[in-house]
């Protein structure tokens, strides 16, 4: 097979779609006056985030019918496997991006930001993210995680008025690219170990034994260059500064899409790539610690923030701790670790950028409201989004009938079947520290006084149907988590094969 | 579908939809007042299709519904009540709609979201006495926190933040450890149902290997003994009691106290039957401490709501040593106590949130002399502390003979002990009755006081009126209770003596140390 058939480019649907969308803003933004508001991109953006979405659930029925599955599942000489894996971390970052570009509309116009090219990086940077959870090469996925990358670093960097932001973009750049030098360092000996850069031939090389200790050296060196993509300790130490320079939108999107695709790639490298058992003995206890140190430096970081943003930050530090726990769960069976990890980031996320488009709201011009001062009093000012608030946080403590609980639940679970008891005890411990983090949120909102002076705008549409979607994926998980489950437990599967 | 296997769903589920329903309600204050009375008058009422439709010649669960919810981890949807609960669900549709009359003008901030969180809770609370699938307890379980947070951290007193916290991190911490327990039960039974939990466990299905059980007990004995309290873990209740606005302090003595006896009935006794036993001395001796101490500490206080809030430790003390007798009249007494008590109490509560109504303070030292200016009130008062002392007649004197006959039976000691609680409770609860009410008027602003009112006469009547009955009619609860309590202690008609016989038989084998406090035990109960 030496030709590209064009059932390969349904394969890359919605990353064209995205990028097509991505193009058309970039062209029309100079159409602009220069400090006219970019709205009308805005609703162009969200015109094409939705379009790839629906591609990918068009993608999916392809796959419903069984003879298909095979022809449909590589694409440009195994460089691309679409299937229920890909899909749903597909379906997954389309909607937070839909989510993040409904909170930005108004916002943009809050912070005096009139540059088109927002949404433009928005879009590209989904590119690259949905090629993560898709691509089968790592050299595909190298370029797939610079695509996202480059346009979350400039992303972070977009409130340019202040030193913050350009702290927070420069940061997020010299350390990030830094790290996915050791990424590509771990695929260039990865290559010399097996002789391939193709995920499956990997594993069957690693699995046929004689690769030396090259391997594992690759795998750790990667290991390193993802943990800095998803916040995990010891690698988090950027997280604080960068998300509290960064737009609070940018934020709920970076703390959430690209950790995604980031978890993706780890899956797949750990769980496709070196699943045979040398291997996974061997970055089991990698991973046994980075989960532990992330889980424990995360929450107490967290218990000493007065910023809201900075301890959303420490909380995701956490939050990436108990999903690498998921990992260590056993591959395959029911209640396997890998549909574990799927279903905690699909969770992780819902509550996560729903809580940002809040803390969006709220900041205020040039983001001065950021402070749980600031937040003192809200459930009077602002019942509603106060309300909200409350799901989010209950929600990241893990409190039953909100996604969160059913994320922990499934991760310690696969955990114990992999008689990892102490690894869930620390778990647990820390999630009870972690409840009085958040607990103090929703405290502080019902139960003191306004403090500010800080005024109250109405809640614009496009951010009440961001918050409103947010807080029904958060107890739709919580309350019937089951078909998200099956799903991610089919993905885990897909993955395997 | 028929009534009677839709009526537990209609009962619990009624509070919540009425207090979306009230958040859909304009901001007139009065409306809102109007709605939340309707909604809970009618969750009473549709909770009185219970008693009169409950055959007590059946054992087990009676109105079950069962439902899959979520098909992995297996939970169900799955409710049902028996002599036990019933009543539990009886008390809390009682004490919901006087909470709300009681909040009718002490409440005038944010009406509309107290009686929402109000209805709330009451949903919270009826699902924890319905659920018979362990997960949707452990989710009510946690459900009643967030409501009864809010309302004390919100429209509670001075430290009311600080109680708050305490309130929800000491419950929820002890509850983690519930949610250990439930889930690894589900690991091995497959199942969250209790019933067949139940049964595996008693059949030995489920292998309890090494220190399974002691872990499993003490797993939901800890989540348990922060709720009820027992002694030492009871340091959040004055807390919250005192700061806590006067519907909360209703329903968390009335309510939220008796989830923990309840639980250590229902989970404790009923499922760890052997280990309930082998740990009984230290938690009759923690029972005990916890009448007696609680007793001293009110009698102390110089604060009105805190007085009432540790006569409450001691009240459950009563509770928690007429269940682990073990015997079926120290149960039935255990059980009938919750229900005093949540009468009693609650209206207790009431009673001072009234005071604080019209003086802004419950310093004991501020009142004297009250009944010349507020004769109806000292009387209502007066029959609301003879019955919580446990006067012949009224219901507190029911609760208190049976456990206390059950705790002789049980062992000599363990019933002289309790029975100087009784003594204690009538010193503290007369002599403060003595000092607000009779002598001289001694702050001359008590002289202006109004007496109570048409519409908190109307709250107080039910109370002092099922005082009475509870008092001299007792059969009318007690035949639905007394199966339900031999059902979930199988031998207990044979008392302690067949209790610990069992024990030791179940523990030959297990190493010399608890051998010896065993024997330390039998000896001294001789």
């Amino acid at each position: 097979m030496n030709q590209i058939h064009g059932i390969d480019y349904i394969c890359v649907l919605p990353e064209i779609i995205l990028t097509v969308f991505g193009i058309a803003i970039m062209m029309a933004d100079p159409l602009f006056a220069p400090k006219s508001s970019r709205k009308s991109l805005g609703i162009l953006a969200l015109c094409g985030a939705i379009a790839s979405a629906l591609a990918t659930v068009a993608q999916s029925t392809y796959l419903s019918t069984p003879g298909d599955a095979d022809a449909m599942s590589k694409a440009f000489f195994g460089m691309v496997a679409v299937n229920t894996f890909s899909i749903f971390f597909h379906l997954l970052i389309a909607l937070i991006v839909i989510v993040v570009i409904l909170a930005s509309y108004e916002y943009l116009d809050v912070q005096h930001i009139n540059l088109g090219e927002y949404y433009g990086l928005i879009l590209f940077g989904a590119v690259g993210m949905m090629l993560m959870s898709s691509a089968t090469e790592l050299v595909l996925i190298f370029i797939a995680l610079e695509i996202s990358s480059i346009a979350t670093y400039v992303l972070a960097g977009f409130r340019r008025k202040f030193a913050s932001s350009s702290e927070s973009s420069l940061k997020y750049f010299l350390l990030g690219s830094f790290a996915t030098a050791f990424f590509l360092y771990g695929i260039a000996l990865m290559f010399g170990a097996t002789g391939s850069t193709n995920i499956t031939e990997i594993a069957t090389a690693l699995r046929g034994g004689n690769t030396g200790v090259l391997a594992y050296v690759a795998i750790a060196l990667m290991f390193v260059g993802i943990g800095f993509k998803i916040a995990a300790a010891p690698f988090h130490v950027w997280t604080p500064d960068v998300y509290e320079g960064a737009p609070a939108p940018i934020v709920g999107l970076m703390s959430t899409a690209p950790k995604a695709a980031a978890f993706a790639v780890l899956l797949r490298i750990l769980f496709a790539a070196a699943s045979a058992d040398a291997f996974h003995s061997a970055w089991s206890w990698l991973v046994w610690v980075s989960a532990a140190l992330s889980m424990t430096l995360g929450n107490i970081g967290a218990l000493v923030q007065n910023n809201v943003k900075r301890l959303l930050a420490y909380s995701s530090i956490a939050h990436a701790g108990y999903l690498l726990v998921a990992f260590l769960g056993p591959a395959t069976g029911p209640e396997n670790g890998i549909s574990a990890a799927i279903f905690y980031t699909a969770s992780y996320a819902t509550m996560n950028v729903g809580a940002f488009c809040i803390v969006s709201h709220l900041a205020g011009d040039g983001e001065r409201y950021v402070t749980l001062d600031d937040y003192a009093g809200l459930s009077q000012r602002s019942p509603w989004l106060a309300a909200m608030l409350s799901i989010f946080m209950l929600s990241l403590i893990g409190i039953p009938l909100t996604g969160g609980f059913f994320a922990k639940y499934y991760v310690f679970n696969a955990a114990l079947h992999a008689n990892l008891v102490g690894l869930t005890v620390i778990g647990m411990i820390n999630s009870a520290i972690a409840a009085y983090y958040y607990l103090r949120v929703i405290v502080v909102m019902y139960m003191q006084e306004s403090k500010t002076d800080a005024p109250v705008l109405p809640v614009p549409a496009s951010l009440g149907v961001a918050v409103i979607l947010s807080a029904a994926a958060t107890l739709y998980l919580g309350i019937w988590p089951q078909r998200v489950l099956d799903y991610a437990v089919r993905s885990a599967h897909d993955l395997m094969r | 579908m028929t009534m009677d296997n839709t009526i537990l769903t209609l009962v619990a589920f009624v509070p919540l939809a009425g207090a979306l329903l009230l958040l859909l309600f304009p901001r007139n204050d009065n409306a809102i007042r109007w709605g939340a009375l309707a909604i809970s008058l009618l969750t009473f009422v549709l909770s009185l299709h219970l008693p009169f439709h409950f055959d007590n010649s059946k054992v087990g669960f009676q109105f079950s519904v069962d439902h899959s919810w979520i098909g992995s981890p297996n939970i169900r949807y799955h409710l049902g009540v028996d002599g036990i609960s019933l009543w539990l669900v009886l008390l809390t549709t009682f004490l919901v709609p006087l909470s709300v009359l009681i909040s009718w003008h002490s409440v005038h901030d944010r009406v509309k979201e107290f009686f929402a969180l109000l209805l709330v809770l009451e949903t919270a609370m009826l699902g924890v006495f319905l659920s018979l699938d362990m997960f949707l307890f452990y989710v009510f379980w946690e459900a009643t926190l967030i409501p009864m947070a809010l309302l004390i951290g919100i429209w509670g007193h001075e430290r009311r933040v600080y109680a708050a916290v305490k309130f929800f991190l000491y419950t929820m911490v002890a509850s983690v450890f519930m949610l250990a327990a439930i889930i690894w039960l589900y690991v091995h039974a497959g199942s969250f149902d209790y019933a067949t939990i139940r049964t595996k466990l008693a059949t030995g299905e489920i292998a309890l290997g090494g220190n399974a059980a002691l872990w499993l007990f003490l797993g939901f004995f800890i989540a348990f003994a922060v709720k009820v309290p027992i002694f030492p873990l009871h340091t959040w209740l004055p807390d919250a009691h005192v700061e806590a606005p006067t519907a909360g302090s209703v329903l968390l003595a009335g309510v939220l106290l008796k989830m923990g006896t309840y639980g250590l009935l229902r989970f404790n006794v009923a499922l760890f039957p052997d280990e309930a036993r082998r740990h009984a001395p230290w938690i009759v001796a923690l029972a005990i401490i916890g009448i007696i101490y609680g007793a001293l500490v009110a009698m102390v206080q110089p604060n009105l709501k805190k007085l009432i809030a540790y006569s409450s430790v001691s009240h459950l003390g009563f509770c928690v040593l007429g269940i682990f007798t073990f015997t079926a009249m120290g149960t039935d007494g255990a059980v009938y106590q919750m229900l005093n008590h949540g009468v009693s109490t609650g209206a207790l509560f009431m009673l001072a949130g009234m005071l604080y109504e019209r003086r802004h303070t419950y310093e004991i030292s501020e009142f004297g002399g009250l009944a010349t200016p507020m004769p109806i009130y000292a009387t209502f008062f007066l029959l609301i502390t003879l019955s919580s002392i446990g006067l012949p007649l009224l219901n507190g004197f029911v609760g208190e003979f049976l456990v206390l006959n059950g705790a002789f039976q049980a062992k000599a000691l363990f019933g002289v002990l309790a029975a100087t609680g009784v003594i204690w409770s009538a010193c503290y609860m007369l002599w403060m009755y003595q000092r607000v009410f009779y002598g001289q008027v001694t702050v001359p602003v008590n002289n202006t006081l109004p007496d109570a009112n048409l519409r908190e006469r109307i709250a107080l009547w039910p109370t002092v009126v099922f005082a009475l009955i509870m008092g001299v009619a007792s059969s009318l609860w007690m035949n639905a209770i007394d199966p339900a309590v031999r059902a979930a202690i199988p031998s207990a008609a044979h008392g302690m003596e067949a209790a610990q016989k069992r024990a030791s038989a179940s523990r030959q084998g297990q190493p010399a140390a608890l051998g010896s406090e065993k024997k330390s035990f039998e000896v001294s109960r001789r």
